[in-house]
């Protein structure tokens, strides 16, 4: 049984048929990549899962429950959570207050104490910028920000949007292996990325969305080596 | 001397504004909309607590409290039944023409219930003024009342606003929806919220108002209502303070206009001073600069 099901989605921008008849299922413990060019709607699917956009018709089922029925903001106390495209820190507010609106549905202020140790113990240069306005951090932090946020909420999956986007080399290595060590400490995680090969380096399997359908999918070290793959998205 | 009483007195009037104008700056901060119907919920207000007092013997503060919780229900209902449904789908121009129909809406259905005849509205301030300077300083207990209920507000709300989890939840609605949505926080209810603090302040200004100029009619909250929006766009719209800074300014240069140049003009100055203002600086006295997003 997946943790995460996505049935036959199909969803609608006005009259743009931007997701058409997408299925796939991401088990607990996995990273899976969805990867795609410009466009092809990974973000699209990631906010529908989340309950941003609504889906014309298709099923979400997450632990069995169908996410299309429940509002977005009942979605992270579910066990799922979002880094954004773009990061979408609040610039106004600083870096503590940003981490504070990741545990925004949790009560237990000790054990929101302990996940905010663990998240600056994951992200030193959070603690050091604890006070600053988040608008004012660099793009690199903006975007631990915006996962340690997400860490927050202490959930069972998360979803990153494009998190190496716009990042230095050394960094975007250093996000990978931050996301292949939350992935180890048990976090099953669903990752949309344009960089494929570091992608497809980190995940068990992955699917491939070519404008708004799943063009092929599979383990993900096999879809590395697949010569059509390789031409379309690892620039070889 | 004068002038420190014509001082005194802008600072008062000031304070209403900036009553008034917490609530236009806090909807527009956090819903992205101006609620032009915001200086009739004064009216409403002002009617509720004058009907409690003069009909129902009501004493002053529970008549206060009982408008209060008419204002916040009315403030909730129309988010709910005239906004909400407008919000994301339409265009902002829709809501707005929405939110100057509910004005006249509130104003007419008080012309119905109430008529068009001035209503004198009696006192809720029972101070007596305060005389200093051997009496060429007269500060009366309305304006005492009224700058202190004006700090009182302000110092509540900012902690509110920092301090308290809805609060937060305010300020990250502010900036961006969908990303509050992520955090699990409820948008809908938090903008019923801030329609809800924004319409109780709103009875707060309509009965220190007519405390101070005792005359009450369905147009009452009207001119105060846009006086109070050019103070929260002067002070920078979406700021706190800055509506606090803009609400007594315009106070003061509305009552100095009418004292020092005439009487008639006061209005024409009080917009020409905006105009220069936001010529000047464009988001307001403390308004935030326009960032692009990257
Ligand atoms: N709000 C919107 N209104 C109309 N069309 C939209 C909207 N958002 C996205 N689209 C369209 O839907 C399609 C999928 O967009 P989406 O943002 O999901 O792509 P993406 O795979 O995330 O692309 P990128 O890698 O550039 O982030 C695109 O053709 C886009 O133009
Ligand atoms: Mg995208």
């Amino acid at each position: 049984m997946a943790m995460l099901e996505v049935k036959d989605l199909n969803v609608y921008y006005g009259m743009i048929h931007a997701i058409k008849d997408v299925s796939f299922e991401v088990n607990e413990g996995e990273i899976i990549a969805l990867i795609g060019a410009n466009g092809a709607g990974k973000t699209t699917i990631l906010h529908t899962i989340s309950g941003l956009i609504a889906p014309k018709t298709g099923h979400i089922l997450f632990e069995n429950k169908d996410l299309t029925k429940i509002p977005a903001h009942k979605v992270v106390s579910l066990g799922m959570a979002q880094v954004p495209e773009g990061r979408r820190v609040f610039s106004q507010m600083s870096v503590l207050q940003n981490l504070k609106m990741g545990a925004y549905t949790r009560d237990d202020k000790s054990e929101i104490e302990a996940t905010l140790e663990m998240v600056y113990k994951r992200f030193p240069r959070l603690e050091e910028r604890k006070n600053q306005p988040a608008g004012t951090l660099s793009g690199g932090e903006q975007q631990m920000l915006a996962m340690g946020r997400a860490l927050m909420s202490h959930p069972k999956i998360i979803l990153m949007d494009e998190p190496s986007m716009g990042l230095s080399p050394i960094l975007v290595n250093e996000i990978f292996d931050i996301i292949r060590s939350v992935n180890e400490s048990g976090t099953t995680v669903l990752l949309v990325e344009q960089n494929a090969k570091k992608a497809l380096m980190i995940a068990d399997r992955a699917y491939v969305l070519e404008t708004g359908h799943i063009a092929s999918s599979g383990d993900a070290k096999e879809l590395m080596n697949d010569d059509s793959i390789r031409k379309a998205y690892l620039g070889e | 001397m004068t002038f420190l009483n014509y001082l005194i007195s802008g600072i008062s009037l000031g304070s209403v504004y900036a009553i008034i104008a917490l609530g236009y700056t806090m909807v527009y901060g956090i819903a992205k909309m101006l609620n032009f119907a915001h200086g009739d919920v004064i009216m409403v207000g002002a009617y509720t607590v004058f009907v409690a007092m003069s009909s129902s013997g009501l004493p002053a503060l529970p008549a206060i409290l009982l408008s209060m919780v008419v204002c916040t229900v009315l403030g909730v209902v129309i988010e709910r039944v005239a906004y909400r449904p407008l919000r994301g789908a339409g265009s902002p121009l829709a809501v707005l023409i929405t939110a100057i129909g509910v004005s006249y809406l509130l104003q007419n259905l008080a012309l119905l219930i109430f008529g068009s005849n001035t209503k004198s509205f009696s006192t809720v301030v029972p101070l007596s003024p305060l005389k200093l300077a051997d009496g060429r300083i007269t500060i009366s207990g309305e304006t005492i009342v009224t700058i202190l209920a004006s700090i009182v507000i302000v110092v509540g709300l900012s902690l509110f606003i920092n301090r308290t989890r809805p609060g937060q939840a305010m300020l990250a609605v502010s900036e961006d929806q969908g990303a509050a949505k992520l955090m699990g926080i409820n948008v809908n209810g938090t903008i019923a919220l801030t329609f809800a603090i924004g319409s109780s302040l709103a009875a707060i200004a309509g009965v220190l108002l007519c405390s101070a100029y005792p005359s009450l009619t369905p147009y009452t909250g009207s001119m105060p209502g846009i006086k109070a929006f050019v103070a929260a766009v002067f002070g920078g719209i979406g700021s706190i303070p800055g509506a606090m800074i803009g609400g007594i300014l315009l106070g003061i240069i509305e009552i100095f206009g009418k004292a020092y140049i005439s009487s008639q003009m006061a209005d024409a100055i009080v917009f020409a001073v905006l105009i220069v203002v936001l010529l000047v600086k464009p988001t307001g006295i403390l308004g935030k600069p326009i960032r692009e997003k990257v």
